[in-house]
């Protein structure tokens, strides 16, 4: 084969068939932000950027991977992709490394994986799968198991303890749960339950978690110690003011009072160098994401593919309300990143292969609009 | 397709799609919450978190001023500063303080003083400071520890800027000295308000005038606002308001005159005040022994502490405002011009003197004998005869004896600018009636009116009192504050200020009565039977002089005083009270030798020594000052 312009053309054509524009844009102009905001957070540790360079071109093959496999496929590694998953997750409750007095990583002989991190998309491809299935009458019982199947994973993750991920894993499967169309009675008695168990979960919960919590109530009352993180994000955000301090110029980043700048508190070095007009672009790029993820789904061509698509869209959208919330001090401060602005080479491609598989859907959603 | 799974088909579509609509609505509205929370934090509060964060970065860093100089009316230093490094080690910072300083022994040489020293000024200090184990370190030795640094967490090498005395000893008691701000200290500047100009300074004056100017010595402290981080650390100056250095402080004190005096003293314990009559200015004060104000620069070490706190000699005690002495026969030449005054006597009118006096059955003894036979004033006070003032004080009364002596300033401070100033005791019923608690005690006795008439009883004054009554009648009656300090320079506008002589009082007196009386002081130290003729002899200036002698213990009626049979302790103390020229008083001085015996034996010399130095400009030929032993004339 020889190089023409039209053989360019045409393999360029070929490679990116499987990539939705619009999703691309958005994505694109998210970690474009995070590298940007990354390069100021690391001013003492380039080595960090450079690296989180390499993760977006690693995620960025995974996504074009996942975009090029249809969802039929997909629907095919629901069930082992879940049952690794589960396996890992034990495996690491049983040999998993101790860093900072959690139990997340397993240690595959030549890299570090941390299984928590996968059931993010397993999951949900697992609980659309099995709602596919059975799809022709979804009764009480085949919920129940779904929540099951659901639970597993979530009480392993939240053991290890890591909240913040058991938070969004449970959060996804739950869209799917939602999305499968859960009655609304099972689920108005559903959310009675939980708030009835609010007191007895408080016993079970880890004492820094209960910190968090009652931190953010009255972040003054420990201020170096849990509040740290809260009053000092908080400032970070609020003397950004309207048009910020400007890039590489935030005094609450450069002289170390964020904590975690890099990864979960990365929005308040943003905030307090881009301001009010930052936040509204950023707020803005995840709605557009959000917008186009449902669209995706609105149009997708299975059920299977449907729930997939809706359940990862609100999936992007817990991550980031979540993780901007806690910054903002509204929510208590869990372990969620900053979706394709966090450093981290494991959630970015997470990240990545959803939108991946977002596009997958939508490369094969119905061929005649109705 | 069967229609009836079509219709479920569709029905189920339209379930999802109103889900995902009520989801998209529920997503708007958390992402709305957020921007309502932005809009809060970023526009209404944003003056609040813009101080918030300035407070975070921005840290004021105290910087400590220079003290000021102390020197002497001619400019000679006597306390300046002198750069060094010390090392130091902040506790808190430091996980294991035994450990840190063993391995640091290693490197610099740590006597166990220096321990026992530390741990005591940990036991002072307010903590979070880091506090000096080490001073003066030499250049190899900060080379060692910088070397190894990484090491030792909290430990750290300051340039600093020690108080210094060069001349060591010499005006221990006026200069006083300085030390760490102790937790006490720091309490009393937070009571004055002054603290936060303190916030660089790590010492204090504690004694001398190093106390009592101390806030002139100290200065303003400067400070920079320094950008930190999270951690605390500097991170870059971003503005500096220099400190303004302490003032120099310009004492009138004559370094020459003063070593003169102390070194007459040799081992003697003593004190000696000298005085320009027509100012009040201090010329030399002297109390012996002294200590080396050096010691304390750094916090004294608790050997060279207990050292000078438990000796018998005392040597913190600054003896010459705050040691208390019976005056002797130095009080007779204000006996005498109280008789003129008071019209008791005439310069002509004499008495017998049999030896003693007679007086409520009871044998008041004159220090000769057989008496000195016939007696006028003049010749009572050249020849100190103690019979004469028996009687005089007899006809006197407590009384009026005490009326004419307080102006003088006899029991009763002088007001010298040094803390520590004793106020002794001018007998008078009042005073006895006030001191004592049983009826028995506080009645006046008439006897005890006897005593008093030669300095002795219940009479007891400093050195500086003695001074400054002499000084007030060299001058005739005109009484000037002493005062230690001539002027004061600011050594940032180059502003001086004096300190103007204080008139106290002028005290009316007849001039011819007063003339009598130096007259008759004259003679004490010319004429050959006057007590301090030999050790004036061969003088070349006038002077006016007169012996004492204070007894330790008293001597029961009809024993004689033997001074070998007494302890050393038990001696009597030997005073001498002079000024000189007589025609115009230069300077004023008295002199104690505790233990020293009679008042021409070991006071007199000592005097002879200063004036000749003073007036003359002459050296002594060696240190200590000969007693002179054949003085045996009374006094």
């Amino acid at each position: 084969m020889t190089l023409t312009p039209v053989t360019v053309r045409r393999a360029i054509a070929r490679m990116t068939s499987g990539l939705d524009g619009p999703l691309l844009a958005i994505v694109l102009a998210l970690t474009g932000i995070g590298l940007a905001t990354l390069y100021s957070a690391s001013y003492d540790t380039p080595a960090r950027f450079h690296a989180q360079l390499l993760n977006f071109a690693v995620a960025f093959a995974a996504l074009w991977v996942a975009a090029q496999v249809p969802p039929q496929t997909l629907a095919r590694f629901a069930l082992p992709a879940y049952l690794l998953g589960l396996a890992l997750l034990v495996a690491v409750a049983l040999f998993g490394d101790v860093v900072n007095g959690a139990r997340r990583w397993l240690h595959l002989g030549f890299l570090r994986v941390q299984p928590s991190e996968m059931m993010k998309i397993a999951v949900p491809l697992m609980l659309a799968w099995y709602f596919h299935r059975y799809e022709a009458a979804l009764r009480l019982r085949d919920f129940a198991l779904a929540g099951l199947l659901l639970a597993l994973p979530v009480a392993l993750i939240a053991r290890q303890p890591d909240l913040g991920t058991a938070l969004l894993v449970f959060a996804v499967g739950f869209y799917v749960i939602f999305f499968a169309g859960i009655g609304w009675k099972v689920l108005a008695t559903l959310a009675a339950l939980a708030l009835a168990s609010v007191a007895p979960l408080w016993g079970l919960l880890h004492d820094y978690q209960r910190k968090r919590i009652l931190t953010l109530l009255d972040p003054t009352q420990d201020p170096l110690g849990a509040g740290y993180h809260i009053i000092q994000s908080t400032i970070a955000v609020g003397s950004g003011g309207i048009a910020g301090k400007g890039w590489l110029h935030g005094t609450q980043a450069h002289l170390e009072f964020i904590p975690e700048r890099h990864t979960d508190f990365i929005f308040a070095v943003f905030s307090e160098e881009f301001g009010l007009i930052g936040n509204c672009v950023l707020l803005l790029l995840y709605a557009l994401l959000i917008g186009r993820g449902l669209m995706i789904a609105a149009n997708a061509a299975t059920y299977f593919s449907r729930l997939l698509a809706a359940s990862l869209t609100l999936m992007y959208f817990t991550y980031a309300f979540v993780n901007m919330g806690m910054v903002a001090g509204i929510l208590p401060v869990v372990g969620v990143p900053l979706p394709f602005v966090s450093y981290g080479g494991t959630s970015l491609a997470t990240l990545f292969i959803g939108v991946g598989l977002l596009m997958s859907v939508n490369r094969h959603r119905k061929l005649v609009q109705t | 397709m069967h229609l009836a799974e079509l219709k479920d088909y569709e029905r189920e579509l339209y379930n999802f799609h109103l889900r995902m609509v009520i989801a998209a609505v529920v997503a708007l509205l958390a992402f709305g919450a957020l921007l309502a929370r932005f809009v809060y934090l970023q526009v209404l509060q944003h003056d609040y978190y813009q101080t918030k964060a300035e407070d975070n970065r921005i840290s004021i860093v105290p910087i400590a001023p220079n003290r000021g100089l102390i020197v002497d009316r001619n400019g000679i230093v006597l306390a300046g500063n002198d750069s060094g490094y010390t090392l130091e080690i902040a506790p808190d910072k430091t996980p294991d303080l035994e450990r840190t300083i063993d391995q640091l022994s290693k490197l610099v040489e740590i006597q166990p003083k220096d321990r026992s020293r530390f741990e005591r000024l940990l036991a002072e200090t307010r903590s979070a400071d880091s506090l000096p184990i080490r001073t003066r370190l030499s250049d190899a030795e900060v080379a060692r520890v910088a070397a190894n640094r990484y090491r030792f967490p909290g430990v750290e090498i300051k340039a600093r800027l020690f108080r210094d005395y060069p001349l060591g000893e010499t005006a221990s008691h006026v200069l006083g000295y300085t030390g760490r701000i102790t937790e006490r200290d720091q309490e009393r500047l937070e009571a004055l308000g002054v603290s936060a100009n303190y916030r660089g300074t790590d010492v204090i004056g504690k004694s001398g005038i190093e106390a009592s100017y101390q806030e002139d010595l100290h200065g303003n402290a400067g400070f920079e606002q320094v950008e930190i981080d999270a951690a605390g650390r500097a991170i870059r100056t971003l503005t500096r308001t220099a400190a303004h250095p302490g003032d120099d402080v310009a004492l009138t004190i004559d370094t020459g005159l003063q070593q003169v005096a102390e070194a007459a003293f040799g081992d003697r314990r003593g004190a000696l005040v000298a005085l320009e009559p027509a100012t009040g200015a201090v010329l030399a004060l002297v109390s012996q022994p002294g200590f080396d104000p050096n010691l304390f620069v750094d916090g004294i070490d608790p050997q060279s502490w207990d050292a000078l706190n438990n000796s018998p000699d005392h040597p913190l005690n600054n003896r010459a405002i705050a040691g208390l002495y019976p005056p002797g026969s130095t009080l007779k030449p204000y006996l005498a011009l109280a008789a003129l005054e008071l019209g008791k006597r005439t310069p002509k009118s004499s008495i017998v003197d049999p030896g003693y006096f007679m007086f409520g059955g009871r044998r008041f003894r004159d220090d000769r004998p057989g008496g000195h036979g016939v007696v006028n004033l003049y010749k009572s006070l050249v020849e100190s005869c103690d019979t004469y003032y028996y009687m005089l004080s007899n006809d006197l009364g407590i009384d009026a004896i005490a009326q004419f002596l307080a102006p003088f300033g006899f029991g009763s401070r002088t007001g010298i600018d040094l803390d520590g100033e004793a106020s002794g005791v001018l007998p008078s019923p009042e005073w006895k009636a006030k001191r004592f608690r049983s009826p028995e005690q506080k009645k006046w006795y008439p006897g005890e009116t006897i005593s008093v008439g030669i300095g002795q009883g219940y009479n007891a004054y400093t050195p500086i009192q003695l001074a400054l009554a002499l000084a007030t009648l060299a001058n005739g009656g005109v009484m000037y504050r002493p005062r230690l300090v001539d002027h004061i320079d600011n050594t940032r506008t180059g502003e001086r200020r004096y300190e103007e002589p204080q008139l106290v009082r002028r005290i009316p007196l007849h001039e011819a009565n007063v003339a009598f009386i130096k007259h008759a002081m004259e003679g004490v130290n010319r004429d050959p039977e006057g007590t301090g003729a030999r050790a004036f002899a061969g003088a070349q200036y006038t002077s006016a002089g007169k012996t004492g002698t204070a007894q330790v213990i008293s001597i029961k009626q009809n024993e004689k005083y033997e001074e070998k049979n007494v302890a050393e302790r038990l001696r009597d103390h030997s005073l001498y009270v002079v000024f000189a020229p007589v025609e115009s008083p230069k300077i004023a001085l008295a002199v104690v030798v505790e233990n020293g015996g009679f008042g021409a034996r070991a006071a007199a010399p000592i005097a002879r020594a200063v004036l000749d130095y003073y007036l003359l400009g002459k050296a002594p030929a060696r240190k200590g000052v000969k007693e002179d032993d054949s003085s045996q004339a009374g006094d």
